[in-house]
Parts: C-alpha cells; sequence; structure tokens
C-alpha cells in the first residue's frame, strides 16, 4: 500500500486555518526564518480518512480478535471509556490551571490514588510515572533517596533480579545507577531461593520481581524471600505487571513489597494504542512517601482537593505536570465499574489461563508443571527437535487462524517459549477455537511442516525478517531517491522477545 | 450476576475446572502462602452500572474549568490549539487503539506504516535524519537525550538554559543522578540565552539543552547557540514547538544534533497534561543511540514492502541492561494523532498557522498596552505565540481577578521564576479571536489598574 506522502500532490490539502483581518504582518526575524517548506503530505481530509482508514484495516487489535500476547493482559477496552475521556472538562482542561478550576480532575485523581492504595495494600500513591518502566525508574529512585537519607546511599549499590524477569528491570536498573544482581530460577519455577542468599547483604539496595513471573507462576517462597530482603534491610520493589491475577486475592503489599507500578494500561484496561499510552502510578509503604515526585494530589478538606509541591525530600519530577490524566479517567472509570468485583476479574483471568493451560500441555511442553495465575507458558522445543519447527513458526501460523500470536522467546529461561495470556475478557467458545488452532497447528508440524515456515499465508504481507532490516535501516521515506522493492529474502529467523 | 465485561456462566465454569481438575476456582490460588491472602473483600464502592457511571464522571468533569468554559491564553508548554475531527476519527479506530506494540509486523502493518510515516513527517519538520516512535512527553524525550549524550561524549555534565521550560530541567534534574550527570543552568539576559556565557558553560559538557521559543515565548539566537556548543563538541539539543516549525527554521538545518519536544500542540487535546507525545528526532549519528522504537522499511518474503520494528537491539527487551532506555510502552496512539494532524495541515497549513500565531500574538501585545497599559517583559525580543507582560501587582492575584470575569490570562511565570511575581506569560493560539484578545485586554485592564 501506497506512503501518505506518496498519495500527495501539491496544492492540495484538508484544513484551512483562520486569518483574521486587519491584523498586523507576521514577522521573524531574517535568521531565523524557515527556508524551506517541510514536506507534510498535501491529501484532502477524504483522502486523509481513507488512508488511515485502510491501514487500520492492516491492524489487528482486541477488537479485531483474540490477542493472548503474555505479560501484555490484552483485554477489551470499554467504549464507554472513550467516551468519558472526551468530556471537555477532561479533554480541554488545561494542566496549569489553578487547583480551584480543577477540583474534578484532582478529586478523580485522589479518589484513583485511594483505589490503588486498597488494590495494592499499600499506604501512598503517586499517580505521575507515564509507563511501567518509569514507575520502575521511579521506583528505583525512591530507593536511592530513602537509603540516601539514612546514610546508606553509597553501601548499597546492587538491586538483585531473576533471570525470568521484563528486559525493562535491569534497563531500569542501569538508568538508576544501580549495579545488576541476577539470580536463578529454581525447577519449580520460584527464585532459586539458596542463590537468593549468597546475593543478598548490606550491599543490597532492592528486590525487583515480578510476581506471579513471567512464567505465570505464584512465587511459593515469597514470604522467605520477604524475610531475606528486609533482613538484609534491603527494600521490595514489585513489577505490577502481573497484577491483573491477583485483584482482591493478594496485595503486593500483603507480600511485603514496599513499592509497587501499576500498568493501568495492562490490569485496568487503558487501551494499548499500537504501543500507548499507559500510565504507571507507584504504590509506596508510608517511609516512602516523602520522597514521591511532586506535585502530589492532596484532598485539603472535605470537597476540596489540591497539588502540594511542599515536599523538601521529593525526588523530583519524573514527567511533565501530574501525570497522563487521560489514562487515569479510563482507570478510574473501569475499576468503578467493579468496585470489590475486580476479585471476579482476577479469578477469570486465572481460570481462562490455567483452561488453555489443561488443554495444550500435551500437545506442547510444560516446563513448569504447575497450576499458572493469568498466563503460562508452554514450550515448542520438542516441535523444533522433531520436526524443526519453532515457537516462531507457531506463531505465525496462529495469524492465518485469525488470532493474535502469543509473546514468543520469553522469558528467556525457556527455549522456544510460547507465553500465553488469555484475560478474563473472552467466552469459553472463543478459548476453545484458540485451543483448536493450536492442536491443528502441532499436528500441521508433524504433517506438513513447511505450511508453518512459510506462514502467515493470509495477511497483508509475508514472513518479514527484522534482522535483516536492522542491517540497512530505512527509517523514513525518502523522497529524493527512494529505494525500489526488492533483493533477496534472509531465512534466518529473529529469534528476540516478541511481546511483554 | 455476570459482569458485563465477563463472560463464563456456571456451567461453563463447572466444565472448564473439570478440564483443569479442581473442585473450584478457590484451589486454582492454592499456590499462594495464607499468609499472603487479602481474606476479606477489597474495601471499594460498589460497582456502578454505566449510566451510574457516566453521571459521576459526568459531574467531576463539569467541576472543572475547562478552555470550553474559560477565555484561556494559558500556554507555558501546552497549548490550546484546535484539534480536527479527523483526528478523534482515526484514534477511536479499533485496530489502532486496541493493538499492542507491533512485534508480529504481519499483524501490524496499519500501525507499522503509520510510525514511519510519523518518523518521516518529524524528520521533515525538524530537519533530522532519524525519528523515534515517541517517548512519554516533551520532558522525558529531553532526558532521554542526555543519556544519549553521556554514552556518545563520554562526559557527565548537560547545560541547560534557565530559559527552557522549568517542567523539562526539573525533569531532567531528576533523571541526571542516575545517569551520573550534573546539570548546570545559564542565566538569561533579557528574555534570551548569552551566546558567550553559553560557550564558557559548554565547555566540557555533554549536551547543552535550548528551547526554541523559549519559555518566555522569545525567539532564542538558536543557530548562534547551537554553532556554540557544537565548537565545544557538546551535542545540541533543541527543544522545539513542533507547530512553530512551518516559520521558524529546522533545528536541524542550523546544525542541531538532536531535536526534540513536546507534541501535544499538534493534534493532541490538553487532557490537564497528558498523555501527549514527546518527539525525539536525531542526526544519523546517533541512530544505534537512539531510546524507544523505531520502525524501518524493508521486504517480505514475497518481495513486497513492508515495516517492521528495527534496530531492536538497542532495546531492553533484548538487550536489558546495557539498553539505550528502559522505555517500552510509549506514546504510539498520540504519535499517530501527531501524524494525522500534520497531515490535516500539510506544508501551506503549518506555515499559515505560524503566521497567524505570529500575526495573533503581535495584535495581543498591542492591545495590552494600548488598552491595558501593560508593558512587555522583554520589549526587544521577538516572540512566536507567546509573550510575557508585568501587571503591576502580583500575578496570581491577576489571574484569579481575570477568572472570576471568565478569562483566565495566563500563567504566573513567578511560579517558576524569582523577580517574576508580577509577570503574566500569555499564548495566542490560532483559536483565539481579535475579539477575544480585545475581551483579555479590557478584562486585565480592569483587574490590573
Amino acid at each position: 500500500m501506497k506512503l501518505i506522502y506518496e498519495k500527495s500532490r501539491p496544492g492540495r490539502r484538508a484544513s484551512a486555518i483562520p486569518r483574521p483581518e486587519g491584523l498586523p504582518e507576521p514577522e521573524i526575524p531574517e535568521s531565523l526564518r524557515r527556508a524551506e517548506p517541510p514536506r507534510l503530505p498535501e491529501v484532502p481530509e477524504f483522502e486523509l480518512i481513507r488512508h488511515f482508514t485502510e491501514l487500520s484495516t492492516r491492524n489487528f487489535g482486541v477488537d479485531t480478535g483474540f490477542y493472548p500476547l503474555g505479560s501484555c493482559t490484552m483485554k477489551y477496552n470499554p467504549r464507554i471509556n472513550e467516551r468519558l475521556v472526551t468530556l471537555p472538562g477532561f479533554a480541554s482542561l488545561h494542566p496549569l490551571q489553578e487547583e480551584d478550576g480543577a477540583q474534578g480532575a484532582l478529586e478523580l485523581m485522589w479518589r484513583l490514588q485511594e483505589i490503588l492504595a486498597e488494590v495494592t495494600g499499600l499506604d501512598a500513591v503517586s499517580l505521575q510515572p507515564a509507563a511501567g518502566s518509569q514507575g520502575e525508574l521511579t521506583g528505583l529512585m525512591l530507593v536511592r533517596a530513602y537509603f540516601d537519607d539514612r546514610g546508606e546511599g553509597a553501601q548499597r549499590r546492587k538491586v538483585v533480579i531473576p533471570d525470568t524477569a521484563h528486559g525493562t528491570n535491569p534497563a531500569s536498573v542501569t538508568m538508576a545507577g544501580y549495579e545488576l544482581t541476577p539470580v536463578k530460577t529454581d525447577p519449580r519455577g520460584n527464585i532459586d531461593v539458596e542463590d537468593l542468599r549468597g546475593k543478598v547483604d548490606e550491599h543490597t539496595a532492592a528486590l525487583m520481581l515480578t510476581n506471579p513471573s513471567t512464567l505465570g507462576l505464584f512465587d511459593e517462597n515469597i514470604e522467605e524471600i520477604e524475610r531475606i530482603f528486609h533482613g538484609a534491610g534491603a527494600l521490595m520493589y514489585y513489577d505490577g505487571a502481573n497484577l491483573n491475577a491477583v485483584c482482591g486475592i493478594s496485595r503486593p503489599g500483603d507480600m511485603g513489597f514496599d513499592i509497587v507500578h501499576i500498568n493501568l494500561h495492562k490490569t485496568f484496561s487503558q487501551p494499548h494504542g499500537g504501543g500507548g499510552p499507559g500510565g504507571g502510578p507507584i504504590a509506596v509503604r508510608k517511609m516512602l512517601e516523602p520522597f514521591l515526585p511532586v506535585p502530589a494530589v492532596v484532598r485539603r478538606g472535605e470537597d476540596e482537593f489540591g497539588l502540594d509541591y511542599d515536599r523538601p525530600q521529593t525526588i523530583g519530577k519524573v514527567r511533565g505536570f501530574t501525570g497522563p490524566f487521560g489514562v487515569f479517567v479510563r482507570s478510574y472509570a473501569y475499576m468503578r465499574m467493579y468496585g470489590p468485583r475486580l476479585r471476579e476479574m482476577s479469578e477469570t483471568a486465572v481460570l481462562n489461563a490455567n483452561y488453555l493451560r489443561a488443554r495444550l500441555q500435551d500437545a506442547y511442553e510444560l516446563p513448569y508443571d504447575r497450576l499458572c495465575m493469568h498466563e503460562f507458558v508452554l514450550s515448542a522445543r520438542g516441535l523444533k527437535r522433531e520436526h524443526g519447527v519453532t515457537a516462531l513458526d507457531v506463531a505465525k501460523r496462529l495469524m492465518d487462524f485469525g488470532y493474535h500470536p502469543p509473546t514468543i522467546y520469553f522469558p528467556l529461561v525457556v527455549p522456544e517459549a510460547l507465553m500465553i495470556e488469555p484475560t478474563e475478557t473472552e467466552t469459553k467458545e472463543t478459548l476453545d477455537a484458540f485451543c483448536e488452532a493450536m492442536l491443528a497447528i502441532a499436528r500441521e508440524a508433524a504433517g506438513s511442516p513447511e505450511t508453518l515456515k512459510e506462514a502467515p499465508h493470509h495477511r497483508p504481507v509475508k514472513r518479514l525478517d527484522e534482522v535483516r532490516a536492522a542491517k540497512t535501516p530505512v527509517v523514513k521515506y525518502e523522497f529524493e531517491r527512494h529505494p525500489e522493492a526488492g533483493g533477496e529474502p534472509s531465512a534466518v529467523a529473529a529469534e528476540a522477545p516478541k511481546g511483554v | 450476576m455476570t459482569h458485563p465485561y465477563l463472560a463464563l456462566t456456571d456451567s461453563d465454569r463447572e466444565e472448564m475446572l473439570t478440564a483443569v481438575g479442581v473442585g473450584s476456582v478457590e484451589e486454582l490460588f492454592r499456590d499462594i502462602p495464607a499468609g499472603v491472602r487479602l481474606g476479606r473483600e477489597l474495601d471499594l464502592e460498589p460497582a456502578l452500572s454505566e449510566h451510574e457511571l457516566s453521571a459521576h464522571l459526568g459531574a467531576l468533569a463539569a467541576r472543572n474549568a475547562d478552555t470550553t468554559r474559560e477565555l484561556s491564553f494559558l500556554g507555558a508548554g501546552i497549548y490550546d490549539h484546535y484539534v480536527p475531527a479527523v483526528v478523534d476519527a482515526v484514534l477511536q479506530r479499533g485496530e489502532f487503539l486496541t493493538a499492542y506494540t507491533p512485534y508480529q509486523p504481519e499483524m501490524s502493518q496499519g500501525v507499522l506504516q503509520a510510525i514511519f510515516e510519523y518518523q518521516t513527517a518529524i524528520c521533515e519538520l525538524t530537519g533530522m535524519d532519524v525519528s523515534n516512535a515517541s517517548g512519554y512527553d516533551g520532558t522525558t524525550v529531553t532526558a532521554d537525550a542526555c543519556y544519549i549524550a553521556k554514552h556518545a561524549t563520554g562526559r557527565t555534565k548537560v547545560v541547560v538554559t534557565a530559559a527552557t521550560n522549568p517542567q523539562v530541567r526539573q525533569v531532567v534534574k531528576t533523571y541526571a543522578p542516575g545517569f551520573g550527570l550534573e546539570v548546570v543552568e545559564v542565566a538569561h539576559r533579557g528574555g534570551v540565552t548569552d551566546v558567550d556565557e553559553l560557550r564558557a558553560a559548554a565547555d566540557g559538557a555533554a549536551a547543552v539543552i535550548l528551547q526554541q521559543p523559549n519559555v518566555f515565548g522569545c525567539l532564542e539566537p538558536a543557530p548562534e547557540l547551537v554553532a556554540a556548543a557544537n565548537d565545544a563538541e557538546a551535542l545540541p539539543i533543541v527543544h522545539c514547538d513542533p507547530l512553530s516549525l512551518g516559520v521558524l527554521e529546522a533545528p536541524g538545518r542550523y546544525g542541531a544534533a538532536i531535536a526534540l519536544g513536546e507534541g501535544q500542540a499538534a493534534g493532541n487535546f490538553p487532557s490537564y497534561g497528558g498523555p501527549h507525545y514527546g518527539f525525539l528526532a536525531a542526526r544519523q549519528d546517533f541512530i544505534r543511540r537512539m531510546p524507544g522504537r523505531i520502525v524501518g522499511e524493508m521486504v517480505d518474503a514475497a518481495g513486497e514492502r513492508g515495516y517492521v520494528l528495527t534496530l531492536q537491539t538497542r532495546e531492553q527487551h533484548i538487550r536489558r541492561e546495557k539498553a539505550t532506555s528502559n522505555i517500552t510502552t510509549n506514546q504510539t496512539l498520540l504519535a499517530l494523532g501527531g501524524l494525522v494532524y500534520l497531515t490535516w495541515l500539510g506544508p501551506q497549513g503549518i506555515r499559515e498557522l505560524g503566521e497567524t500565531c505570529l500575526s495573533l500574538a503581535a495584535y495581543a501585545k498591542q492591545q495590552l498596552r494600548a488598552r491595558a497599559g501593560l508593558e512587555l517583559v522583554f520589549p526587544e525580543q521577538a516572540t512566536f505565540k507567546e509573550f510575557a507582560v508585568r501587571v503591576g501587582r502580583n500575578a496570581r492575584e491577576v489571574v484569579a481577578a481575570a477568572r472570576e470575569r471568565g478569562v483566565h490570562p495566563g500563567y504566573a511565570l513567578g511560579r517558576d521564576y524569582e523577580g517574576m511575581d508580577d509577570v503574566l506569560l500569555v499564548a495566542v493560539t490560532e483559536k483565539r479571536t481579535p475579539q477575544e484578545i480585545d475581551r483579555l485586554a479590557e478584562v486585565l485592564a480592569e483587574v490590573t489598574a
């Protein structure tokens, strides 16, 4: 399909800009004036709409079909939330409006903070971080501020992370100026407690843990882990990516965690938008509250809310203003639609995942044979060994059946990983049909492996090789010399994580 | 009653539990130690129906004085530009709205091509070679750029002009200790940055950050400042207003290493501060140090053009602790809004928009002088769509008094700058009419008299 730039013709336009009469001439000093106009597209409005509508038909979302992308919680995003966020009182509110002109927004944020504190079992919340990974970084800044305040900042330089962790965890550790201490996973899929014991000491600042883990397993030794870290004077950080498994069942605060980030775009239905926006609020124990980002959203009286900048020990600001407010509107609306029934949400997510696991674990390998939480990880290593078919091939073939593939090649501890998270918003019929497709693909792997190798067959494009694209990156439309399509495709598959 | 967002019937549940081999839903959670279970119902208000929810949020929204209810001249980084209906129409397509990051390119050609088109638009606007798929906002992309500069130069100091938006400076300062960077500010002189002072500060710096137009709305001598940074081999980072780039020179044309900024003005509603998108574009030299997603063009197995996430070995999901950034979820949908908006504007529209803002702001300066007797704080400086005036008394009191008359006259700069308690920063977008500007002058005349 053509690019919008290839549909452009000089002189066409979709906009008309007001130009009131009788105003002063626009003046720009010569030295600062733009010499050549930007080559933005020139199209009429109806061509614009057709272009982006056609692009949308080449995309697949939760609204299109089943999207069991592990660790991403691709649940249905209620439409009412999209209507609410467009209310002028929300959409057209300027972030520097005075407090008395933003009481509704402040109240909504304060109420959201209260709900998140209850769901996480912690004391204080900052909504400011823009996404989960920024929540992680903010959390680590709080860890640093806390230990600096206690005079232990120079001594505690290490952050412990299990080998099943999302890549964001170690990346955040580096960005926060900490050193990484990796810890192994035991044969049951828990943190290897013996390995851990030897690695936690007076130099340890914190643990970062996702629980349930990216294997979809609840760490059975969480109480012992808590004793090890708090016993050594270290803090515990909870990566909330998998919170959808445990709402109303077990709270990070009750597990002993001191800092939690919540992915509003996973658990609390902010649509993922093809890669964002998200929201990554953090909840903390009381002793960390003084260090939270400014401004804090506070209740000043029964019906009066405000922004408090007077926090002398704050780490500062991690993002502009008070955070992604539109995300808060959606997640607040979503949580009010559930109230205490959030527990049913998590129970259903866990039942759906276990049902798929039970139906698929014989045709694929299940490396950790336990009840799972909201997701589980299969391995295609048997198919690879016996038929030369990889997790990537299975993923591509699923597309032909009308499903978005699971996360693959993650977590890294499972070879040929297929990480499946159905979420709670699916019917049993959908789950059954997906199982039938997965079982059919396992049979195809034995009978006609080439069908899988060449998949997908029914998407707008054939298989695309990301490794090859990275060798000679073309990252924008080259107006003068646009290279013609062509060249030899490579057979080398990119075995990199896809998902999370 | 089954919750509207759930589906399993009692018989579904029974069949599924049987297949799993457990007797109850409760049993699914047997791996969770009893000591860490909640053991009670969440203490939250009861579930609402959709219409109850609408009424509740409608009531909250009604307690906000938004720009449709108050005549607003607020800016300082977030602007009340018009967002055309085509933006909403495209962003509400479920295929875009409810998709994840395009890890599986064959399922995601729509958003991948759109990001590629967005990257092209940002490169065209800024005069740069490579753009990422977006960052969180205009503040965090600036911190990201510092991380690039630190690794590209091996130096440990960044210079930022004091005339850069305070939100941006605060975020850079919050990130800097983790990066091992020291932040040094260069004061403004009469509303703009002095080239020699900047040259002195840039010595040994990893980067120099400046804003064009700056926080006071003034046009910096950006080409000279960028040249001074380049002389010191510090990366010049220009934080710019995307909608100024129809009339102001592209930072890439005068030597910037990185051009970035807050995308909100181009296609996003103010939304009380977010979500918006931060754009970040750089010279080719830095392509492998860029944070976040980048989409590349290639051909598929049949020789057809297609798009993929490229250069992923920079990123956290592969490179982990050695990644160029921890960012994963970004602001794709808002950046898509930006692309739709820039397509709607086109090259003529963006120039005309800039010219209208220039003319209206010039008119506003005239009227505030003539009708309200107010003096510009920096009369010598050229501006774009925003300017600072002295109101002769505490500006926050002026704001309060003007709002009682239905006009929000601007941002009280004393909140961020010493000695500016009587200064108001007035922003004028193309949405403001001359009559509305007359009204502003009238109200300011009343409340400053």
